[in-house]
Order: structure tokens, then sequence, then C-alpha cells
């Protein structure tokens, strides 16, 4: 009889695997995170980098809705994302807040910018990860949408891209933007 | 007009498949010959039916029409042909449909050279093969259509990533799918074998040939794709634990424990039930690599555009296929009879712990690669299982496998002889650990992992090759003698002996590589030296040269040792013109102890110089001779005649002189 039954084993782990990915296939890894999603924007304050004359603060995000993008000159996928940030600034769709993420030099971060352009309106630099910890980074690059009212509305996670610009985050500001 | 031409046979093959599938299993029930005769034509229609349906798409790549949106968003008019064509499986639409066409394939194959199978259990095999057909061709049809058009049509597409633009990418999907699916093959004989109630030796012989042949495929993809990471992306690894290349490696521990299994039950009766359990198994990881690339359940860098439809669709395939071949195994596993009865140490036993090891090797590699979902599931946070875990669980469980890798082979059937073994292997373990000896105290004492590592590697190597020579009784026969044994092995055994010192080579390779890599990262003006393992390399100039599609920045770099070695390398830094995207093309120069890597980089503003990259990776080049071992000891295997020819008898008992009649 148990050996039986230990013939059932293998459907019963199936099951059980097929519980859990079901239950996975709702979810995004990519955006749906953090534990900041719809709470404010923890209090954080960075001084400016090199050359800069404002860093960024909790307290710049107010009537304006804003993206809030990680970056690093060490980060690849962040010079793959870059083009596509100027273009945002560019068209001015929305302004870009950056935060400068663990640089080993002071001039690397504000170098960088001179060389491919400077997106931002707003460069707060994090060499110790302060910042980044408020926001519960995991990784660069990172995005995040902030409302009018300093709410945290959507993670994004990896370089952003025109296909998930359209996808996600364009509906998204376009929403909180006709609120 | 060829574009719908090529939708419309992609519908009729999906019917195709659901008659194949249907009529001839009620066929068998009803034993009316009429009715399963229709199965072997119908599973060679279903075929040139895809593969019709497969030579239109690739037309569409080819002549460039971009009315077809899978064509605009996947290339451009300034790739060069070949990438134009592997475009065809680089996205996610094509790459299904190649998946079927092989699926079919197999099933083409089976109705052409399967004439000595007993014909009922080629038309249930033929029905379960074209079973998967009907789902995965509905997959494609209802929601991945590669045949969609668009209006009006884009001036140019939108191009290839780069980083596919390369032969080693172009050739590594067919050959993974080419393995992938050829499980397909053997799951459809075990699941046919249960619904016949009936397992026996033959069934096992049968199994034995495709499953290599997959295997042997899964092997050359997956070394492939290693290869092509290797050179690629410019960091000098090879394997990242990434949990897509986990997905195929999972079905190649499975299929190389199912290799292993489907001996015993040819040559001994035994361990049916197991195999037929492994066969399942070794699809249904195929198909969950499938799901998990596909569905975007999991992170990763190889994920396609994820899309929760085809998610559940998957899963649905997943769920009805394998599990509805778990629950006949359910009902029918348990009256499969095994009369084999044998000491535990013997050939059967030494089998029997290789497959516990790569079962538990894949089961927790399996762990580790959903984890990270288990976890987000039960909303415990967000994770992530990294390399150290898969080295710390995967590298213990290789150490007793390859012991026992040394010891199986000379053990008999039934009951093997443990003294005169230990005999045998005296020399080889002392050499094994002298090595391993020297290397911990002359190369480097830091690593005692690694020295094992390198005694496992030559105790692997030796214990194969004195295999070999008792095999052909080396120096206790006349030496002439000998020879003629050496031409009379059976080819099957040959194989055998290649794929394991294939594996010894490898295991060097991947030891040597991953403990004593030597990394220099500088910025380097011209004339600059670096010396690294030795050599020293001077930056003689860096120029622009211009690619079909990209412009270069490339590196020439000079290096010397000594007097006699002088050889120039050219990295190149690769910006694409149709994609703002830029791919590192390292240069590598490979001797006999490894390989002299370079990569160029970026422009360093301040100093005017280029920063580089230079690594030494040792024994690298053994990890893919050693691969190329395997795949060709799978390859001279396959050719054995004893894999063809019909029924066997129990030929337990076979000694070592037997000439096989030709």
């Amino acid at each position: 009889m148990m050996k039986r039954l230990a013939y059932f084993l293998p459907l019963v782990l199936l099951a059980i695997l097929a519980a859990y990915f079901s239950a996975g296939l709702g979810r995004d890894p990519q955006t749906l995170d953090s534990v900041l999603i719809n709470k404010k924007v923890p209090e954080f304050s960075l001084p400016p980098i090199r050359g800069f004359n404002a860093g960024l603060s909790n307290n710049d995000f107010l009537n304006k809705v804003v993206l809030v993008n990680i970056f690093g000159s060490w980060c690849v996928s962040c010079r793959i994302e870059h083009p596509f940030l100027m273009e945002l600034k560019k068209k001015g769709v929305i302004p870009i807040y950056g935060i400068n993420w663990r640089e080993q030099n002071q001039d690397d971060g504000p170098r960088w910018l001179k060389k491919f352009g400077n997106p931002y309106s707003l460069i707060g630099d994090d060499p110790k990860s302060r910042g980044a910890i408020a926001f519960g980074v995991t990784g660069a690059p990172e995005t995040f949408l902030v409302d009018q009212r300093g709410i945290v509305r959507l993670k994004h996670m990896g370089p952003i891209t025109q296909q998930n610009w359209n996808d996600t985050l364009k509906p998204a500001i376009d929403k909180l933007k006709n609120r | 007009m060829i574009i719908e031409s090529g939708h419309f046979v992609l519908i009729l093959s999906l019917l195709m498949a659901f008659l194949q599938s249907t009529v001839p299993m009620i066929g068998v029930h009803l034993r009316n010959n009429q009715l399963m005769a229709i199965a072997a034509p119908a599973a060679i229609i279903q075929f040139v039916l895809i593969l019709g349906s497969f030579l239109a798409l690739t037309y569409a790549y080819v002549v460039s029409d971009f009315s077809v949106i899978n064509v605009t968003s996947n290339s451009h008019t300034a790739k060069p042909l070949l990438y134009k064509v592997s475009g065809v499986w680089g996205n996610h639409e094509g790459s299904m449909l190649l998946w079927a066409l092989i699926l079919s394939g197999y099933g083409a194959a089976i109705a052409l050279f399967g004439g000595n199978l007993t014909p009922t259990l080629k038309v249930r095999v033929l029905g379960v093969q074209a079973m998967l057909g009907v789902g995965i061709l509905a997959f494609i049809l209802f929601t991945s259509n590669p045949f969609l058009r668009v209006f009006p049509a884009p001036e140019n597409g939108s191009g290839l990533n780069p980083l596919l633009q390369d032969p080693g990418l172009a050739f590594h999907p067919p050959l993974l799918y080419l393995g992938y699916v050829g499980l397909s093959l053997t799951f459809s004989f075990a699941v046919a074998a249960l619904i016949e109630g009936r397992v026996d030796a033959a069934w096992a012989r049968w199994v034995r040939p495709w499953t290599l042949a997959a295997w042997g495929f899964l092997t050359g993809g997956i070394v492939l794709g290693s290869w092509w990471a290797y050179y690629e992306l410019g960091w000098g690894g090879w394997w990242f634990w990434d949990p897509v290349e986990n997905a195929s490696f999972m079905p190649w521990l499975a299929a190389t424990a199912l290799l292993h299994s489907s001996i015993v039950s040819e040559k001994r009766d035994s361990l049916k039930s197991w195999t037929i359990f492994l066969a399942i198994v070794a699809f249904g990881l195929s198909l969950l690599g499938t799901f998990l690339v596909r569905s975007g359940v999991i992170t990763s860098v190889h994920a396609f555009a994820s899309d929760p439809t085809r998610g559940v669709f998957i899963l649905l395939l997943l769920v009805v296929t394998i599990g509805g071949a778990f629950l006949l195994f359910a009902w029918r596993g348990p009256s499969l009879k095994t009369d084999g009865i044998f000491h535990p140490v013997s050939r059967e036993g030494g089998l029997i712990l290789n497959n516990f090891i790569l079962t538990i090797a894949a089961a927790s590699i399996l762990l580790g690669t959903l984890y990270p979902l288990f976890v987000d599931v039960l909303e415990l946070g967000k994770v992530s299982v990294g390399a150290p875990y898969f080295e710390s669980v995967f590298v213990p469980m290789m150490i007793p496998m390859i012991v026992v890798m040394g010891i199986a082979p000379f053990l008999r059937w039934k009951r093997g002889d443990f003294n005169k073994t230990t005999n045998k292997l005296k020399v080889v373990g002392v050499i094994s650990l002298i090595g391993g000896c020297f290397v911990w105290l002359i190369v480097d004492r830091s690593s005692a992992l690694s020295s094992l590592g390198i005694a496992l590697s030559i105790w692997l190597f030796s214990a194969t090759f004195v295999e070999l020579t008792s095999r052909i009784k080396l120096f206790q026969v006349p030496l002439k003698d000998s020879m003629r044994s050496i031409i009379r092995q059976p080819r099957a055994s040959w194989g055998m002996t290649f794929a394991h010192m294939g594996l010894a080579i490898a295991v060097a390779g991947i030891t040597a590589s991953s403990t004593w890599k030597v990394e220099s990262i500088q910025v380097m003006k011209f004339g600059d030296q670096v010396k690294v393992a030795g050599y020293t390399y001077t930056l003689k100039e860096v120029r622009k040269v211009q690619g079909p599609n990209y412009i270069a920045t490339r590196g020439i770099f000079s290096v010397k040792k000594g007097d006699n070695f002088n050889v120039t390398l050219k990295p190149e830094k690769r910006e694409y013109q149709t994609r703002t995207m830029v791919t590192t093309e390292a240069a590598i120069y490979s001797t006999f102890f490894g390989d002299l890597y370079a990569v160029v980089g970026d422009r360093d503003e301040n100093s005017g110089g280029y920063i580089t990259r230079i690594y030494f990776n040792p024994l690298v080049p053994w990890m893919w001779a050693g691969a190329i071992l395997m795949v060709l000891g799978a390859a001279i295997s396959l050719t054995d005649r004893r894999h063809r020819v019909g029924a066997p008898a129990r030929n337990a008992n076979i000694g070592t002189s037997q000439v096989i009649v030709k």
C-alpha cells in the first residue's frame, strides 16, 4: 500500500509546483514589489554632486509628477538607458530626479553626465547608499514614479526602454497627470 | 500570399496533429489496422506542413517583408543574411515554430525509421507525440502567431538585438531545441509504454538511442550558449546560474540520469518504473524551461517579452501533459515488474548511485531557481538566489559522483568484485592523490577544494583509461591481440569512454578557470605595458573600424612572453547604429594552458587612455575540448549497430571479447 502511494508522489509535487506557478503568473517580478508603493517618499536628504548647486531631498516632491532614477557611471545598463532619458528631457515629458549611487570617485558622476548629457533636473549624491536604502533600491538602474502628493506610485527595475515606457510607465504617468 | 499560405498550412498541421493523436489511438484500442495505419503518414504530413510554414516565415525574413509584425520587430535590412535567417528563431513566436517543427520532425523520424517497433507501440508513440503537437501548435496559433500583418508596413524593421548577431548564438537555439524537444520522444515512449502496460528490455533498447541523441544535442546546445557568453559578454565568465541557464541544465541532468538508468532497464530488465519516471521528468523540465522563459514569473537576462496569457497557456500545457503522465504513472507504475536482483556493489549499484546524485542535483537546482518565486508568492519579500547557493550545493554532490564514475564501469552486472576492482584502481588512486597534493603544495595553498577538483579529474581520466586497457587486455595478451580487440570494442563502449574522459577534462577546465583566473583592469595609453600571468601586453593603437551595421573601436595589443611567443590581439567595442547599443567583442588567443583574453573599453577623458580588461583564463580550452569529446561520445555510441537492430536477446552477460555480428 505504501508503495502504491509513493507512485502518487510526483503528481502531488507537480500540483504544488503548479499552484505556485499560477499564483506567480499574476505578478510581475520587475514592477510589483517595494514596500514603498502607495506610501509617501521616505525622509532623506542628499548633497549635490560635485560642480552642481542643488542636492535632492524628500521636500523636492511636491505638486508635480516626477521620476526618480537611480544611476551610476559604473552601471552598464544605465548607459543603455541613458539616451532614452535624454529623449524624455528633450521632449519635456516629465521632470527626472537623479540619485547618483555608489560612485567610487566624486568626479565620476559629473564626468559621466558631461560626456553623455544630463537628463536630470535635480541630482543627489549617494556614495553611501543612504538614499538608495530609503527607497529600497535593489540595483541600478531603477526608477520610481512619484505623484503630486509625494506618494510613490510605481517602481521599475532595469533600464527604461521604448517598450516598457509605452506599456507601463507612460499610461501610469498619464493617469496621474489627468487626476 | 506566401505568408498567408504559411499561416494556412500551420492551421492544417494542427488538424493533422489532432487526427494523428485520436484516430490511430482508437484504432489500437479496437485493433483496427486501417485506423492504426493512419499514424505514420499523418506524422510525415504533419512535419511537411510545419516545414512549409517555417519556410514561409523564413522567406519573409530573407526578403525583409516588413508588413509582417514579427519581421518588423526582429529584423532590419542592414542585417547580414545569416542573421536575417537566425532572426526567425531569435524571437518568441518564431522560436515556438521551430519547437513545433522539431517536435514533428522527431515524430516523422519514428514514422520513417521506427520499423522495428511493435506496431501498437509505434502507433501509441506517434499518438502521444501528436498530442504534444496539438498543444504546441494551438499555443502558437492562439497566442503567438508569427504571421500577423501590420498596415501600413513600416519603412524598416527595428533590428535584432546586436548581442544576438553572432554565429555562436545563431545556432545555439536550434541545437538546444533539438535536445529539449528530443526528450519529447522519450516522454512519448514512456507514456505509450504506460498505456500499453508493458515495459521490457526491448522497450529500453528503443528508447536509448533517442535519449542519446537528445542528450548529445542538449550538451552541444548548452556548451554553445556558454561559449557565446564567454566571448561575447566580455567578463571572461561562462556560466552564471541564471534561471534560464538552469532551465537548460536541469533537463540535461535528468537526461544524463535517464541515459544511465535505461542501460540498466535494457541489460538487466530492472529499474523500469524509475526509467519511465525519469523520461517524464526530463521532458517535464524541458517544458518548465519553456514556461520560465516565456511567462515572466522569474526575472532573467534571457527572458522573452513576458505575457501572462502565454504563461497561463504553457502552464496548462505543462499540467495537462506532465500531470496526465504522472497520473498514468501512479496508476500503471506499481504493476511494472522488476526481476533483476543485484548486490549493492555491482554495475547496477553504481548506476543507481549516479542516478540518485543526478536527480538530487537537478532537484536542488530546481529549488534554487524557483525559490524567489516561492518566497514572492508567500509574500515574504523579494530574494534572489545566486551563484554561491548553486556552487555550494552542486559542487559537493559532484565529488562522490566522479569517484563512483571511476569505479562503476569496472564492476560486473549483478555482483561486482570490490577487491579486484580496488586492486586495479590502486595505482590510479595514488596518481590522483599525488596530482592533487602537487597542485595544493606547488600551485595554490589557499584552495583545497580546487586541488581536489584536479585530483578528481585525474582520477576519472585515468580510471576510464585503465578500464579501456583492461577491456582490451593491454599487456596481458600480445599487443597484436589487444589492437585487434580495440577494433572490436562495441561503439557504445567507446561512447562511454569518450564521454567520461571528456567530463574528466572538462572538470579540470572548470576547476582551474574558476579558481585561478587572473584579471587586470586598468587605463592604458598607447605604448603602455601590462603584465598578466607572465604575458606582457602592449597597447599599440586604437582605431575606428566600420562594420556592416556598426562602428567598432578596435584595440591592438601585442602580447609577448619570452623570445618566442608573440601574438596580436584585436578586441573590439561595437556601436550599432540601428539600436543605440554597444557590444564587446573580446579577443581570445588559446594556448594549451589557458586563454589570453583582452577587452577594450571606453576612452578615459582625463588621461586620454583607454580602459582595458585583460584576463588569463586557465584551462578554459579544456572545458570546450571536454564538452566536444562528450558530444562525440554520444555520436559514436549512436552509430552502434546494436542501437538500431531489432528486438534483442537478454544479453546480460556479454563478455568483453564478444564479436558483434555484422
